[in-house]
């Protein structure tokens, strides 16, 4: 085996035996790590590869965690098959967004923007949709059935989100080697050498913001279901799309485990600072201190933690 | 629809649209110069709310005078952000630089909610309970005053950047950048002025804003946002396009809250920002990017 390969194998199997010997609140850790992770490889598709900067990803949790929910109070159907009716519909709102944004050719902060607005219109949309719960959204009772995607037991949540975000980063691998993650990376690097060397642009950055919005809203039906109640301020507001931005880009934007590694990086800081600081009964000091760190990355990691990493592994011969 | 609760809607929506059209003024002036969106444009407006209420509390400064002392400081910190940190990322990625602002904002937004707490405040002044009746409809003493002296910033910044040298570099950065290199201005400390001005606007857009409406640190996205939309719709980095944009959104809110339910008024402007990125992305004002 190369060496990669021996490190990944040696990883998944330590994080597959791990909830042994975890106490339940260090579960809860690890699976908003593996959920912000696999959220982070399905916005690294279009936006890390791509150079499509979406600060809009929410919408799409949004709509996938209320279709599933709705279709399993509604009409009975398992979050297990309703994630994916959320999945399609998510990227039935990714397809209008980039085909709109894309095809007027919006470019930079112009399709963040874009992003944003198409964010907020969901978001406001459903605060004033009484069929969907208006304002106080939609609660969910808790079953305790594995089918209902609801475990009594905090491990099942942990492989749950484990499976997630390995299956979300074999995505993300397979892209990364196909002719279509080659096309991105020309994208992102000068768009205007890629459409003179004859890639359909449009149609690449359309199937990546598909894609990348069917998996975001997949996500959806997850976190509709771990934490049980959905709000339109919660699942459509910025400060989720920033959330999911923030981990890829710490890490390593367009690189594969730049969001794996990213999510590491501030899921426990945000749930760990969060608990001490609030104890200490300084409210506001650990964002205070995620904001410094964020800001340190830019400053020191212009990369993210992915680049120096692999050196130091020597996954990647030093540039 | 009772025709007098339109004219009212209309005239509210008008008077508030000064404070709009600063905040955007500020954003685009930062935006034109340096081709950089500053995603902590609300946080920085929150510290001037903060500001003037400090004033108005403690020492006693109305913030209809305290808003020269706001709009100062937030200058000194515009240019110390600008020369410590934005000056780093003027050429980085683009997801770099909203990094940055927004790792900025965040700790803005939470040191002023250690320092002040959640709860809304607001800021007395002596004039905010009077009111002028004009025929059917009245006018608030408070925002008059608001809207009057944000329209005159504005003047003011046009006429700086018309008629002074300073003003005339920075004119000339935010056309071409290279060119403006070569003929010898200093295009750092343009970009250093202009981060300042553009605070020092929405610093002083803060204090004004603070006697009409209640303010809490987590109020800065919202401003963030509108200012962001504003910009859009009247064109990136043109400040006629700010200035007119700010109008029009806050007397499009204002009528979408009578036609409409109130909650729904945004979704007025977000549709609009939708239309214009899609028809005219370059804004109502912009020149072609």
């Amino acid at each position: 085996m190369t060496r990669p390969a021996v490190l990944v194998a040696a990883a998944v199997g330590l994080l597959l035996v791990l909830p042994a010997v975890l106490g339940s609140r260090a579960l809860t850790i690890f699976v908003f790590i593996f959920f912000y992770a696999y959220l982070g490889q399905a916005w690294n598709l279009i936006s890390g590869y791509g150079g499509q900067l979406s600060a809009g990803h929410a919408a799409f949790v949004g709509v996938g965690a209320y279709t599933t929910t709705l279709l399993a109070m509604h009409a009975g159907v398992s979050p297990w098959l309703g994630m994916f009716a959320g999945g399609a519909l998510a990227a039935v709102l990714g397809a209008v967004v980039g085909f709109l944004g894309f095809r007027f050719g919006l470019r930079g902060f112009y399709f963040v923007l874009l992003t944003v607005a198409f964010a907020e219109v969901c978001r406001i949309a459903a605060l004033n949709t009484d069929a969907v719960g208006g304002a106080i959204g939609l609660y969910i009772q808790f079953t305790g059935n594995p089918w209902q995607l609801h475990f009594p037991d905090n491990r099942g949540y942990y492989y749950v989100a484990l499976a997630f975000m390995l299956a979300a980063t074999g995505v993300a691998a397979l892209v990364e080697k196909s002719r279509l993650g080659a096309y991105l990376a020309a994208i992102r690097e000068d768009e205007d050498a890629a459409e003179a060397l004859g890639v359909d642009t449009r149609r690449v950055k359309l199937v990546a913001i598909v894609l990348s919005a069917f998996l975001t809203g997949v996500g959806g039906a997850f976190y509709a279901n771990y934490l049980f109640s959905i709000q339109p301020n919660a699942v459509f507001g910025i400060l989720l799309s920033v959330e999911i931005i923030l981990r890829p880009i710490v890490g390593g934007s367009g690189t594969l485990l730049g969001p794996i590694l990213g999510s590491f990086i501030l899921s426990p800081l945000a749930e760990l600072s969060r608990s001490y600081f609030a104890r200490s009964g300084l409210v506001g000091s650990h964002l205070v201190v995620y904001g410094l760190m964020l800001m340190a990355v830019v400053l020191f990691l212009p990369r993210g933690a992915y680049p120096p990493l692999a050196r130091l592994l020597g996954l990647r011969r030093a540039t | 629809m009772d025709p007098v609760f339109v004219l009212q809607g209309l005239l509210n929506g008008l008077l508030f649209g000064g404070v709009y059209s600063l905040m955007a003024v500020g954003l685009s002036l930062i935006f034109g110069v340096m081709r950089v969106v500053n995603f902590a444009h609300g946080d920085m407006m929150v510290w001037g709310m903060y500001l003037a209420w400090l004033l108005a509390g403690r020492v006693g400064i109305d913030p209809y005078l305290g808003f020269v002392i706001c709009a100062a400081a937030l200058f000194v910190l515009g240019l110390l952000v600008q020369r410590s940190l934005v000056d780093r990322i003027v050429d980085a990625p683009h997801e770099m630089q909203i990094l940055l602002l927004l790792g900025f904002g965040l700790v803005l937004e939470n040191a002023a909610l250690m320092a002040f707490g959640p709860d809304p405040q607001r800021v007395r002044s002596p004039l905010a309970a009077a009111a002028v009746w004009l025929g059917p409809v009245f006018l608030d003493v408070a925002r008059l005053l608001t809207f009057g002296v944000a329209i005159g910033l504005t003047v003011a910044l046009y006429l700086f950047l018309a008629r002074t040298d300073v003003g005339k570099t920075v004119r000339a950065a935010a056309d071409n950048g290279y060119g403006a290199l070569v003929v010898g201005i200093d295009v750092r400390r343009v970009y250093a002025v202009a981060f300042g001005v553009g605070a020092a606007c929405v610093g002083a857009a803060g204090a004004l804003v603070a006697p009409i409406l209640p303010f809490q640190p987590s109020s800065g996205l919202a401003a963030s946002v509108t200012s962001f939309n504003i910009v859009i719709i009247g064109g990136m980095g043109s400040l006629l396009g700010a200035f007119v944009g700010g109008l029009l959104v806050a007397v499009a809110e204002s009528l979408g809250a009578v036609f409409l339910a109130p909650s729904l008024k945004e979704l007025v402007s977000f549709s609009v920002v939708i239309l214009i990125l899609l028809f005219r992305p370059t804004g109502l004002f912009g020149r072609r990017a």
